[in-house]
């Protein structure tokens, strides 16, 4: 039985299609549809539902530690207001989740995690947990919500010009027309935005706050299906697809959040890597979608992780993990529904806000 | 213009000369498909036999078939839907995807206020 997020009645009111994802009924897009959307984020500003999110606190003297040797990243130099990726891997090497840590003070820290595998990240820390460390999983109170896109901080500024000034830092304690919020500078679409935790109570009125206050910034709700196409185009990971428990972060390509010089559980699986992540753009008439089967003439290489339609590109794209040997090819086919697609290897990101005009 | 009738499958059919059909989907088809990005069309000259699939649509999220509501044969499409998708959930009435010709047989098809009810019952 899917659950509700506090929003639910907010996406029955601006008339989302509601799906299930993750345990909980969510609108997958709103009536402009996804291509609109992920424009509009991409454009202007758009606003997202994403509390269904898992989130964590991890306090004592011993947290640091645990974060550590629990995570691929190094946090020792993570300081208070702000957020630093890391992924916590089995013994093997193969991914558990992916996450966020929120460092609010010395020996306290906010994880948020992906929110189907919420339960299970809290059972594996758990026992993992070393030392005076205690961990507590308050999902349930918070709720959350992503604004995304180059018009996202005008509209914020609007309510308080309390704005965390780089990206992955974040002020606890900002006060929204009379709510308490965490505002942080993170986001999952590859623009700037912010995610906004708040309590439940609070959601609705900060929805439709929002709505109101990027009103003339163009602001309109967003699903779930432009936040996978946003990410995508980003070459963001998701779990379940470009991580996972049969997916190592090093065969991920994120070897960036990945500190061997530390002791941490899956060290010893992410030495030898034998296959990689890759991006492709598909060149015949179709999208590959993940688990397609990836050939170099003739001879099946790898697999497709996640694909879809660019808007940004207007071409369908994937990204692939492939045999390390033939990652350094450029063109290769993917079987889509029994037909032999031709893709042309690319670099990734598909998109970056950097470098665009 | 001539009046639309429609399969139970979601698509229309729309007469034109004695005997040739044009086809294409409903706006409601259209709306539960979503955004679409790619067209899969037969060629002229192709056989289309009713209840069979002559081609697929793909949106963001998914790929759907076609159904051909007659049976005969193509004897022309709609080029402008293959580079211009999007043209089918802007007017889903207005475009057409294949003409069909030497028509054999029909299926089952429903008035618009027949169609209008079924999809109420979805």
């Amino acid at each position: 039985m899917e659950k509700k997020t506090p929003l639910y009645a907010m996406h029955e009111k601006y008339q989302g299609r509601i799906v299930p994802f993750a345990g909980y009924l969510l609108p997958v897009q709103y009536p402009n549809g996804i291509l609109h959307e992920h424009r509009l984020v991409r454009e202007k500003v758009g606003l997202f539902d994403v509390s269904h999110m898992g989130e964590f606190t991890l306090k004592g003297p011993d947290a640091l530690k645990n974060l550590n040797y629990l995570l691929t990243n190094s946090y020792d130099t993570l300081a208070a207001g702000k957020a630093r990726y890391g992924i916590m891997c089995y013994e093997n090497g193969t991914t558990v989740d992916d996450l966020l840590v929120y460092k609010m003070g010395d020996d306290d820290y906010l994880i948020v995690v992906n929110a189907s595998n919420t339960d299970k990240d809290f059972e594996w820390m758990k026992a993992h947990l070393q030392g005076d460390a205690e961990l507590k999983n308050i999902s349930e109170q918070v709720s959350q919500m992503a604004i995304q896109g180059p018009l996202a901080e005008t509209v914020m500024r609007k309510l308080t010009d309390r704005i965390p000034e780089k990206n992955y830092s974040f002020i606890n304690h900002v006060d929204l027309d009379g709510c308490d919020v965490l505002l942080s500078r993170t986001g999952y679409t590859g623009e700037d935005g912010f995610e906004i935790y708040c309590h439940n109570e609070d959601a609705e009125h900060l929805w439709e706050l929002l709505l109101q206050t990027g009103r003339e910034e163009g602001i309109e709700p967003c699903g779930l299906g432009a936040r996978d196409t946003l990410r995508l185009e980003a070459a963001m990971p998701l779990y379940g697809h470009e991580l996972s428990d049969e997916i190592t972060p090093a065969e991920a390509n994120l070897s960036f959040f990945i500190k061997m010089d530390k002791e941490f559980i899956g060290r010893e699986g992410l030495a030898d890597v034998k296959r990689t992540r890759i991006g492709l753009i598909m060149k015949d008439k179709g999208i590959a979608r993940e688990h397609c089967d990836l050939y170099w003439q003739g001879q099946l290489v790898g697999h497709v992780t996640s694909g879809t339609f660019s808007p940004t590109l207007n071409k369908a794209v994937a990204m692939a993990l492939v045999d390390v040997n033939f990652a350094c090819r450029d063109e290769f086919e993917v079987d889509v529904r029994g037909k032999k697609l031709k893709a042309e290897k690319t670099v990734l990101p598909f998109y970056s806000r950097k470098k665009r005009g | 213009m001539s009046e639309l009738r429609f399969t139970r499958t979601h698509e229309w059919v729309r007469e034109t000369e004695e005997g040739k059909v044009q086809v294409g989907i409903s706006d409601f088809a259209q709306k539960e498909l979503g955004d679409l990005v790619f067209v899969n069309l037969p060629e002229v000259g192709d056989a289309v036999t009713k209840g069979e699939s002559f081609g697929d649509l793909e949106s963001v999220k998914a790929v759907s078939d076609v159904y051909a509501p007659v049976s005969g044969t193509v004897t022309a499409i709609n080029e402008e839907l293959l580079d211009a998708p999007e043209k089918i959930n802007e007017a889903a009435e207005e475009a057409w995807f294949i003409e069909v010709g030497d028509i054999t047989e029909y299926d089952e098809l429903l008035t618009a206020e027949e169609y209008e009810q079924f999809c109420q019952e979805q």
